[in-house]
């Protein structure tokens, strides 16, 4: 083989880098997410399997909503009334960013930009 | 084709490396753009478009110029630019990359571009300034490409290149057309609303476009075997100097409406490039320097004495492309902002980075331009032409 | 069988589209599933005005060095408080009267006009022309009540629309202006923004959704700010334009402002 010398360490390396998300994380296994759920509330907006899978639709749905077309109230499926808002309706019963919404986002991987503006409750107040 | 790129001389591979290098440093400059924000360039809430758009704005008229050889070539089969049509259109590809490089960067939330077509917007201008330069993008790879690759065949081009051929010749011109009403359709920036600005462009674009191509040209033919033939650099000129020529009456139009009228707005523009407003007069030696890097052009292009001697000609290309630089890439914009709404005025400087970028997209395009003219001085040397 | 398919792909391509919002849809289409409304408190006009009495405005500015309207409106609204003129943010603020009228600024008008700063904030315009040029429709003017609103979320901060504001109502975010907020200031019940996108005063829509008057004029002790619908013959500030000569900003450029200033 020609520039076998070249073409071996290459290969290594290119291995070696393209399996470093594999590696760098060997045993490190992160623990399942546990959502803090709040005590008062069994159901919130909709059900619990549709806001696990659904929440993040819902809450674009809910921007558009508000933010374009000037509605600002929700009103479930259970006939329950509720104010389109993260901030003032989410976070008042989720009351804690890092116990629950960070619990699973930390774990997906995900990032997602709202709080870049929206405040998260202040934790212990 | 592209494997003409791969093979070249040690000073090719050197000129690579150093646009590589400068285009990498930009790349460093716009991360800390990103992280930082805009706050890192001169812009400010009064000044709120800068250096980027301005470049953005002289590189869409540098874009434009290529239906200056593209027309002559194939309506009135004009055969000197059988050679240099295709290093028309490759300047129109590296041109239209920066511009777009340009309006990326100039985003302050740039991973939001494509709600520009999630969203669209007929109404606004930039929606359809983004749709023709894509537009104007795709035509000038297609054609050069395909034409490029026929040409290496020696067989005539397919059929059906044609038909997007006579397109791009009126979309060059909608390209400039467009990104003029960008600036000539707002309310109360008075600098800019003036009926003449899409003629203005395209006069200053079929200027500087073409002489940088004679430029290109001759450096060319200096540093390969490339030949763009003798017919084909006196036909650019003459294009040059009528579109400097008429690039220098449409601005004098500006002044008389604005200086006659005496209409305030209409003339603080002017007041402010040219001895400066209220204290400022930061273009001020810019401005002046411009206008005499046009009159020195003029006064070798006119002549057809001067014209045709290969060195008045090289001196004259590059005093109209950094005359209409200075005017279009440096003053325009900004003096569209100064004074600002408030008739106050907010000098504008660029900053180290926000010049870093900057160079950064030149040096970016000016790569992909080397590139492309390597593969195409490969193939006219592969069928000698 | 060729219709089946044809049905089949129909499906398909929907669903590909709209794949993550079909179990909104879904659940919206199931009968008396959710569904969304106005606030029942919320207030309604044709096109909300405001009238600046900067008379009153004045007097209330000598006695006390006032800056109500505008630490009501920017503390609400966590609007950060930037020393740098070049990156500040304003919703509303002060500026001289040649400032805020340069096409009408008269050389000869009293002193007090010519020193006194005029209250200025965005027009709402009837024709906004910065509605017209944001290429992600970000900025948008409600059909609802004709105020002129800024969709966050959506600006790529092109910065189209300050070049067409002839009133330099916008301000964009240079850097984090979180950083410009004091945590403890901060108003938890709205959102701050984030670098890179534009803002404006949004006449309180949040507050209209709620029933309550725009913060400024709650603010004002003096009563020198009255909104109302200006499509209404019957509304304050219809009565009050009939009633006296009023001044707009640059009103040649046909933008159709909707702040009106007695002086």
């Amino acid at each position: 083989m020609y520039d076998s010398g070249k073409i071996i360490p290459g290969i290594i390396l290119f291995v070696g880098l393209f399996t470093f998300p594999l590696w760098s994380n060997l045993g490190k296994a992160a623990p399942a997410p546990k959502p803090e759920l709040p005590k008062t509330e069994k159901v919130c907006v909709m059900d619990a399997a549709f806001m696990k899978t659904e929440h993040m639709v819902l809450l674009n749905d809910w921007r558009d909503k508000v933010v374009r077309e000037a509605n600002r109230v929700w009103v479930g499926p259970d006939g329950k009334e509720y104010q389109m808002s993260l901030q003032n309706s989410c976070m008042q019963c989720h009351a804690s960013k890092t116990k629950f919404c960070d619990q699973c986002h930390n774990y997906a991987g995900v990032k997602p930009y709202c709080w870049e503006c929206h405040l998260e409750p202040k934790e212990n107040m | 084709m592209l494997e003409k790129a791969l093979k070249g001389s040690q000073k090719y591979w050197s000129l690579l490396a150093a646009l590589a290098v400068l285009s990498g440093i930009g790349f460093a400059c716009f991360m800390l753009q990103l992280s930082q924000g805009l706050k890192i360039t001169g812009m400010s809430r009064d000044v709120s478009w800068g250096f980027y758009i301005a470049q953005f704005t002289f590189l869409v008229g540098v874009a434009a110029s290529a239906v200056m050889v593209v027309l002559p070539y194939y309506l009135h089969h004009v055969k000197d630019f059988g050679r240099i049509t295709i290093m028309g259109e490759f300047l129109a590809v590296s041109a239209v990359t920066m511009c777009l490089l340009f309006i990326v960067v100039d985003l302050g939330q740039p991973m939001r571009l494509l709600n520009v077509l999630l969203h669209p917007t007929p109404n606004s201008i930039l929606f359809w300034d983004m749709i023709v330069l894509n537009g104007y993008l795709f035509l000038n790879i297609v054609i050069g490409w395909t034409v490029l690759s026929a040409e290496r065949k020696e067989v005539p081009p397919p059929k059906w290149v044609k038909p997007l051929i006579y397109i791009s010749i009126p979309w060059a011109v909608s390209i400039h057309t467009v990104t003029a009403f960008l600036y000539a359709g707002l309310p109360g920036r008075h600098f800019w609303l003036t009926a003449i600005m899409a003629a203005r462009f395209l006069a200053s674009a079929f200027a500087s476009g073409p002489s940088l191509l004679i430029l290109l040209c001759y450096l060319l033919k200096k540093r390969t075997n490339f030949d763009p033939g003798d017919g084909a650099i006196k036909k650019l000129s003459q294009i040059v100097t009528y579109a400097m020529i008429t690039s220098v009456f449409f601005l004098l139009l500006e002044v008389f409406t604005a200086f006659y009228s005496q209409i305030p707005g209409h003339m603080h523009g002017f007041v402010y490039q040219f001895v400066g407003y209220e204290g400022h007069g930061e273009l001020v030696p810019f401005m002046w320097l411009s206008v005499l890097l046009s009159a020195t052009a003029l006064v070798l292009l006119v002549p057809p004495k001067f014209r045709n001697n290969e060195k008045l000609l090289k001196v004259a290309c590059v005093a109209v492309f950094f005359g209409l630089w200075l005017e279009k890439g440096v003053g325009l914009v900004v003096t569209g902002f100064i004074p600002n709404v408030f008739d106050k005025v907010t000098p504008y400087v660029p900053t180290v980075p926000e010049l870093g970028i900057t160079i950064g997209v030149w040096a970016t395009g000016f790569l992909i331009l080397t590139i492309l003219y390597k593969v195409a001085v490969g193939v006219k040397e592969e069928i000698g032409a | 069988m060729e219709k089946d398919r044809r049905e089949f792909l129909k499906i398909g391509g929907i669903s590909v589209l709209g794949l993550s919002a079909l179990p909104v849809f879904e659940a919206l289409a199931q009968g008396q599933g959710p569904k969304a409304m106005p606030d029942p408190r919320a207030l309604q006009a044709g096109q909300w005005a405001m009238v600046v009495d900067m008379k009153k405005c004045w007097e209330e500015q000598e006695k006390r060095q006032c800056k109500d309207c505008m630490d009501a409106c920017h503390k609400i609204h966590n609007v950060p408080t930037i020393p740098d003129p070049k990156r500040e943010i304003k919703w509303i603020w002060l500026e001289e009267y040649k400032h805020a009228f340069p096409d009408q600024a008269n050389e000869y008008a009293p002193e007090h006009v010519k020193e006194s700063p005029f209250l200025l904030l965005c027009n709402h315009c009837s024709n906004p022309p910065c509605v017209q040029v944001c290429p992600t429709k970000a900025t948008f003017k409600r059909a609802e009540d004709g105020v002129v609103l800024m969709d966050f979320h959506r600006c790529i901060g092109c910065r189209y629309c300050m070049a067409g504001c002839p009133y330099g109502a916008r301000s964009f975010n240079w850097g984090d202006p979180r950083e410009y907020l004091d945590p403890q200031q901060i108003n938890q019940a709205f959102p701050t923004r984030r670098k890179g996108v534009v803002e404006k005063c949004n006449f309180c829509a949040e507050r209209l959704a709620e029933g309550l008057p725009p913060a400024c004029v709650e603010a004002c002790k003096a009563k020198a700010l009255v909104y109302g619908d200006i499509t209404d013959p019957e509304s304050e500030v219809r009565k009050i334009l009939a009633g006296q000569y009023t001044l707009r900003r640059k009103i040649a450029l046909g933008t159709g402002p909707n702040v009106y200033y007695i002086i």
